[in-house]
């Protein structure tokens, strides 16, 4: 089964707006493609629609998470994180405002167009932001449970939703919880900790490697930040090398944040999936994963490789 | 001559009301001496800061404070005060000062500005400092933040006042005017903004810089009902707070003709104190001035 992270959204925020009569929703003149437009249309007078102003929407948000709302503020992610740095740090970071931005359209997944509307550097700009918890959910399930999550915990947030459908990983029974990665498939030979849409070619990956007799650990590691420390040292330990996997630029994405921790504390062999260089072009979806190397294949490669390299 | 805290008298009236301070017109110009004073003595103690901005506002945040304001320095969080919000941010001194007059902080404190581990921070923090409404330093983001706090208090059914003070150099910022736009689309008539126009900003005067002018008629042009004022005479600034109250279905904009650095003379209208402390022998003087 497909489904998008941002439908996902959607229905999460009717969930949580229907309980909650304090959450309230801006959008920068994108609510049909954000899909925050299913909430406006059930809760018109909770919705705000600040036109194509997105820093006055941070502001705006700020305002009214500072008088006891709970915002919910959506437009894509390069402009969500770019155009609006300095309000999410100033407005909304430095004061731990319970702001909750949901970025739709993370990634080159976003497709035809283009560069300025590729989001692939996002999770490096809003990482480093005091108060901000950082989330990449993997399949729509956990997109759903992450906002509800947001909903219920104090703080900003910065959550980065898809475009395009994606494979649904999870059953019903999954449980997100804030800053826990999940395992998804144990292995002592190799560990893979994927982001986002990446998590579905990394479970891609290790079963192929089965055939060879590699057993290949798969992590889903969807909060950004804070990083569950624990679990990648355990891997790293355990497995001896770490393949990382993420719809991002290489620089400052989720796999430098976990070489730091590795390097810190339990140094092995790294390899990096992820966008090495700002090359993004227009094209369809899965043209561009190839393009930009962040395949199965490409992961699987990489984890040979790494395995390699050990000691 | 030091005033002694308090000394304006709570009223006990409509609840509506509770918590404002109400001065007389004598003890307020008294209190715009004290303010000014602290501004002077604290700028100077840090060894930097902003004194420029923060004396031309005096007399609009003396009267906020110290009359028009509903708010309670015992209960900062009280749910219907009204809000004040210092969009420019490095006129913390002015609001420090206030501040401590109401007693959301012990005058003493003043003296710590911008030392490590002080309250208070050299651009506002509203984690640190009880009365303070926004973080800010960063212009152009508080005439936001004013309009997401309006409509809380719109959805809520609180009837409280969103006061908002701009700099006239702030309003270069794209962001002001892209609030100026939402707050008129919204009605947003609880909402009052003040901009002290002081016509300096820091690379010199604002028509050197960046024009603004027509200025008034650009805010109206945006959908804000205008009031032209002398921002630093108490009664104009309280009948211009009067009327902007009685316009529905619109915001307010109080557009403040003030003098850079007043009431401090080798201060005024001199763009070098904009952000920089005066020495010791400078303090010496202006508190001559001020007494
Ligand atoms: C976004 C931003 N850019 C630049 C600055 C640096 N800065 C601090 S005060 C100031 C001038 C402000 O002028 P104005 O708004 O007229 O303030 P006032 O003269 O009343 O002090 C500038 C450019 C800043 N704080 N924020």
């Amino acid at each position: 089964m497909l489904e998008s992270t941002r439908d996902a959204y959607a229905k999460a925020l009717l969930e949580v707006g229907r309980k909650n009569a304090d959450i309230v929703v801006l959008d920068a003149d994108l609510a049909k493609s954000t899909k925050t437009i299913t909430f406006a249309k059930e809760f018109p007078d909770r919705f705000f629609d600040c036109g194509i102003a997105e820093q006055n929407m941070m502001s705006i948000a700020a305002g009214l998470a500072a008088s006891g709302k709970v915002p919910f503020a959506s437009t894509f992610a390069v402009f969500a994180s770019g155009r609006c740095f300095d309000q999410l740090r100033v407005s909304i970071a430095q004061p731990g405002l319970n702001v909750k931005v949901v970025a739709t359209h993370g990634g080159i997944t976003v497709g035809e167009d283009g560069a300025s509307h590729q989001g692939i550097e996002d999770l490096a700009l809003i990482s480093p932001l005091p108060n901000f918890t950082v989330i990449v959910p993997a399949d729509s399930v956990e997109a759903a449970q992450a906002v509800e999550a947001a909903a219920k915990t104090q703080g900003p947030f910065y959550i980065r939703m898809s475009r395009s459908s994606t494979p649904v990983i999870f059953g019903d029974d999954y449980e997100f919880s804030i800053g826990k990665s999940v395992t998804i498939r144990d292995g002592k030979d190799a560990a893979i900790i994927a982001v986002g849409i990446m998590v579905a070619p990394a479970i891609e990956a290790a079963e192929r490697l089965t055939a060879d007799g590699i057993d290949c650990r798969v992590i889903n590691m969807a909060t950004v930040k804070p990083l569950d420390e624990e679990a990648i040292l355990k891997a790293a330990a355990e497995t001896g090398c770490v393949v990382t996997a993420e719809e991002h630029l290489v620089r400052g994405g989720v796999g430098s944040a976990i070489a730091q921790v590795v390097a810190e504390n339990q140094p092995v062999p790294m390899e990096f999936i992820a966008i090495e260089r700002n090359n993004a072009k227009s094209g369809k979806p899965e043209l561009l994963l190839e393009r930009c190397c962040l395949t199965d294949s490409d992961i699987e490669q990489a984890v040979r490789s790494c395995i390699s390299r050990k000691g | 001559m030091q005033l002694s805290k308090n000394n304006g008298s709570l009223s006990n009236g409509a609840s509506d009301n509770a918590g404002a301070f109400s001065l007389s017109d004598a003890e307020l110009l008294d209190k715009a001496k004290t303010i000014r004073r602290h501004i002077v003595e604290m700028v100077g103690k840090a060894g930097s800061g902003h004194p420029g901005g923060s004396l031309s506002a005096v007399e609009i945040v003396t009267a906020l404070y110290f009359r028009a304001l509903r708010h309670n320095p015992k209960n900062p969080q009280w749910a219907d005060r009204d809000r004040f919000i210092l969009s420019k941010g490095h006129a913390a001194p002015v609001l420090y000062a206030a501040l401590a007059e109401c007693d959301y902080m012990p005058v003493e404190e003043l003296s710590t500005l911008r030392q490590l581990d002080s309250r208070l921070q050299g651009h506002t923090d509203m984690t640190t400092v009880p009365g303070v409404e926004m973080s800010a330093g960063s212009l152009g983001q508080g005439l936001s933040f004013s309009v997401g706090v309006a409509l809380a208090g719109r959805l809520d059914k609180r009837n409280y006042w969103v006061y908002t003070l701009l700099g006239d150099g702030e309003c270069d910022e794209g962001q002001v005017w892209e609030a100026a736009m939402a707050a008129a689309h919204y009605k947003l008539d609880r909402m009052i903004a003040f901009v002290d126009y002081n016509k300096l900003q820091i690379d010199g005067w604002n028509k050197d810089v960046m024009n603004l002018e027509p200025f008034t008629d650009k805010w109206r042009a945006f959908g804000w009902y205008v009031i032209e004022i002398d921002g630093n005479d108490f009664g104009q600034v309280f009948s211009a707070i009067d009327s902007a109250k009685k316009v529905s279905n619109q915001p307010k904009m109080i557009i403040a003709h003030t003098v850079k650095g007043k009431g401090v003379s080798y201060m005024e209208n001199n763009v070098d104190f904009h952000g920089k402390a005066p020495n010791e022998e400078e303090i010496k003087k202006a508190l001559k001035e001020l007494k």
